[in-house]
């Protein structure tokens, strides 16, 4: 059943393979060709697994494929094995999806980068990885997934290597998730000493015996493995890397930076439900930080100008919507904002991709406008995805955003006005600053100067075609998950509902259910919703339509906020100023002093220390014969005499 | 009968006047007759105990010592032409270049 299923992250290993060891031998065609047809093949297997994994009852939708032994160690065992599940399912599903559609892309938007094969070889082992994570049976096999996604998540976005400013954001990015990857591995040797496994299935099975729920160490080991989702998934205070990940190619930061890798955080959290249920504390954190990253991050988007800045403190954002989720214990809603999420998100990339590419790599938004009528496909594409994530009903977007803000509200576990106010509020400034991004981009005047404008063209079918496709998926991609007050069943719900129920889950859903909350409650919070997010994108209009001139003077009258959102609250700097500089120069201690005088002093002064007494010694070999027979009759009088007298 | 510590005597003389010949010649022919000197006064001294506890090793060990003896001082006579030929001298003070 499902033999197959190594296949999938296999594929793409194969094609990096190909297109890494014969880098600079291939033709970009057979280039291309490897690369996608890798993928696309893994796409195709994807769907036969959902397929076959749906032909199953819903309880017995667990099938696990056991590759080889990895580790046996006395107590210890750890297989190389995949899990195909419901929730497996849709990530491979989305991230083959998506991904293919990406490389597609990259084939026209890559096509005169002269790393070329590079490119798609690191492009494909991500694959690999982010299969083998979201595949992964066990916490070790995931871990080398989750190390082998930020491995080429450095790579993609240090990809233009010759320019210093996208090394350094490579090594941000690398460097920042380290403290996110140690902290999720203390949860994981925690949850193996206290349960003796690492299998996913085992250790949900058996932690509701093991832990206390709500007890010390549970929440612990909740929190550590939070931390590694906080890295890797962009949430305050590890957020800082994800908007410098802007360095790399486009397609890079739609696929690793928006749809794919930085949901890995999401994905872990929901695999691992059944532990974060038993810890509400640990939960109540991941709400309060995903909300508040959310809030945060929107604020700052209102005020960045380069387009992909702007998507990626989005993306921040959204993300925190999803652990916002979690937090509520509502990981079904989480992981469909994640997959509604990587339909737009990836669209919103691809567009902003488009844009960059018809004007000559311009990235500034002031210096855009007025490209709706250059660009016939990636203008419509492009708003309906902004469409999609400010929530305007009836798109993908919109069912799974209330769905979260009305778990924020009503869960039973943690759920709190608060929350929702955080989320609304948060709804508002999505869809400002995302009409602000096309109002700058597509309508006004034509900012650029002449030479651009000349040249400006719309994008060759190969990234057309994604865009378009991206379209469909984020207008229909909701309409699996629509909300009960519709009357309808909630397919997604239904999907999933085998990996979310733990014993405890089933109560927490049943008190979800009978928490008092009204279905009049929930349409009144969901109009509030429509009704802000339509207010915010008439201000919008507003500011940067109709009255561009009211939107300087409100600038200047803010100017303390306008210059502290700009700057992103200084974090950057107070990050350099507290943890970065005090490094440099505790470094700085240990080579010149600690190094270089203590540890290379010692050596060098006791060599120097042999060489002196080997030199006043030497001399005595000094060739002559008879010198030398002296010493030795010397030598044996008194030892004889020694032996005689003694 | 002479006592044996006569010949021990004679044979302790005999060894320090060799090991004195080695210490202070620079004539390599002279060191080497001077370290016969030593290899007999040893014999010597072999004979004398064989003789003094009526034993017959010592003289088996003399004969071998004296063979040695002969083959060593036709090795170490060649070697000495072959320096001579060389470097044209034989003074042992000279060949000392095997220093620091």
């Amino acid at each position: 059943m499902a033999d197959y299923l190594f296949l999938i992250p296999l594929l793409p290993l194969i094609g990096f393979l190909v297109n890494g060891l014969l880098i600079g031998r291939l033709s970009r065609p057979l280039i291309s060709l490897v690369a996608c047809g890798s993928v696309a093949l893994s796409f195709l297997l994807s769907i036969a697994a959902f397929f076959e994994l749906r032909a199953l009852a819903p309880e017995a939708r667990e099938i696990t494929q056991v590759l080889c032994g990895w580790i046996s160690a006395d107590l210890f065992h750890v297989n190389v094995a995949f899990l195909l599940d419901p929730l497996s399912a849709v990530m491979i599903l989305t991230v083959t999806g998506v991904g293919l559609l990406i490389h597609v892309y990259s084939v026209g938007y890559m096509a005169h980068d002269k790393g070329y094969g590079r490119y798609f070889a690191y492009l494909n082992l991500f694959m690999f990885a982010m299969l083998t994570l979201v595949l992964a049976d066990n916490f070790l096999l995931l871990f080398v997934g989750w190390e082998g996604v930020g491995l080429c998540s450095y790579l993609l976005i240090g990809f233009w290597y010759e320019k210093k400013s996208a090394s350094d954001a490579g090594n941000k990015a690398f460097i920042v998730n380290r403290i996110g990857d140690f902290g999720f591995l203390i949860g994981v040797f925690i949850i193996f000493w206290n349960v003796g496994s690492l299998d996913f299935v085992a250790v949900s099975r058996l932690a509701p015996e093991v832990f206390v729920a709500g007890g010390g160490l549970i929440t612990a080991a909740c929190l550590l493995l939070f931390l590694g989702a906080i890295g890797k998934s962009a949430q305050i205070p590890l957020y800082v890397w994800l908007p410098d990940a802007m360095e790399g190619p486009t397609p890079v930061s739609a696929l690793i930076h928006a749809a794919t890798m930085v949901t890995a955080g999401v994905y872990m959290l929901a695999r691992t439900n059944a532990l974060f249920i038993l810890a509400p504390g640990a939960l109540l954190v991941v709400a309060v930080i995903g909300a508040v990253t959310a809030l945060f991050a929107a604020s700052i988007g209102l005020a960045q100008n380069d387009i992909k800045r702007v998507l990626a403190y989005s993306t921040v954002s959204q993300l925190g919507y999803m652990f916002l989720a979690c937090g509520v214990a509502a990981f079904t809603a989480g992981i469909f904002h994640l997959m509604t999420h990587a339909f737009f998100k990836a669209l919103l990339f691809l567009g902003a991709g488009s844009v960059i590419h018809a004007i000559s790599s311009q990235q500034d938004m002031r210096f855009m406008g007025g490209l709706k009528k250059h660009l016939p496909i990636t203008f419509p594409t492009m708003f309906i995805a902004t469409l999609t994530i400010t929530g305007i009903p009836f798109l993908s977007g919109f069912f799974s955003k209330d769905e979260i803000l009305w778990k924020a509200f009503s869960s039973s576990v943690n759920g709190a006005w608060y929350l929702w106010v955080i989320g609304f509020v948060t709804a508002g400034l999505t869809a400002f600053y995302m009409f602000r991004l096309v109002y700058l981009t597509f309508y006004g005047e034509e900012r650029m100067d002449t030479e651009t404008r000349h040249h400006i063209h719309e994008s060759p079918k190969s990234m057309t075609v994604p865009l378009m496709v991206l379209a469909v998926l984020s207008i229909v991609g909701g309409y699996v998950g629509l909300p009960h007050i519709f009357g309808v069943t909630n397919f997604f719900e239904e999907w999933l509902h085998p990996v979310m129920s733990g014993p405890s889950h089933e109560a927490a859903r049943q008190a979800l259910a009978a928490g008092g909350h009204s279905a009049a409650m929930e349409w009144t919070l969901m109009f509030a919703s429509v009704a802000l997010v339509l207010g915010a994108i008439y201000l919008a209009y507003y500011f940067y339509r109709k009255n561009t001139a009211a939107a300087t003077s409100l600038a200047e009258r803010l100017s303390w906020a306008k210059t502290t959102l700009v700057n992103k609250y200084y974090v950057d700097e107070l990050y350099g100023a507290v943890v970065v500089r005090p490094t440099v120069y505790f470094s700085l201690f240990l080579w010149k002093i600690f190094d270089v005088i203590i540890i290379d002093g010692t050596l060098n002064g006791l060599a120097r220390l042999w060489r002196d007494v080997s030199d006043a010694l030497r001399h005595s070999q000094s060739g002559q014969l008879r010198g030398y027979a002296t010493i030795f009759a010397v030598g044996v009088v008194l030892m004889i005499a020694y032996f005689i007298l003694g | 009968m002479v006592p044996v510590s006569a010949y021990l005597i004679l044979a302790a003389v005999l060894f320090g006047i060799g090991t004195i010949g080695v210490l202070i010649t620079r004539n390599m022919i002279v060191l080497f007759m001077a370290i016969e000197l030593m290899l007999n006064a040893a014999n010597l001294a072999l004979i004398a105990f064989s003789r003094a506890f009526n034993l017959v090793d010592g003289h088996v060990i003399v004969f071998l010592v004296l063979t040695i003896a002969a083959a060593e001082a036709a090795v170490g006579l060649a070697l000495i032409v072959m320096v001579y030929r060389n470097r044209e001298t034989i003074n042992i003070d000279r060949f000392n270049v095997m220093k620091w």
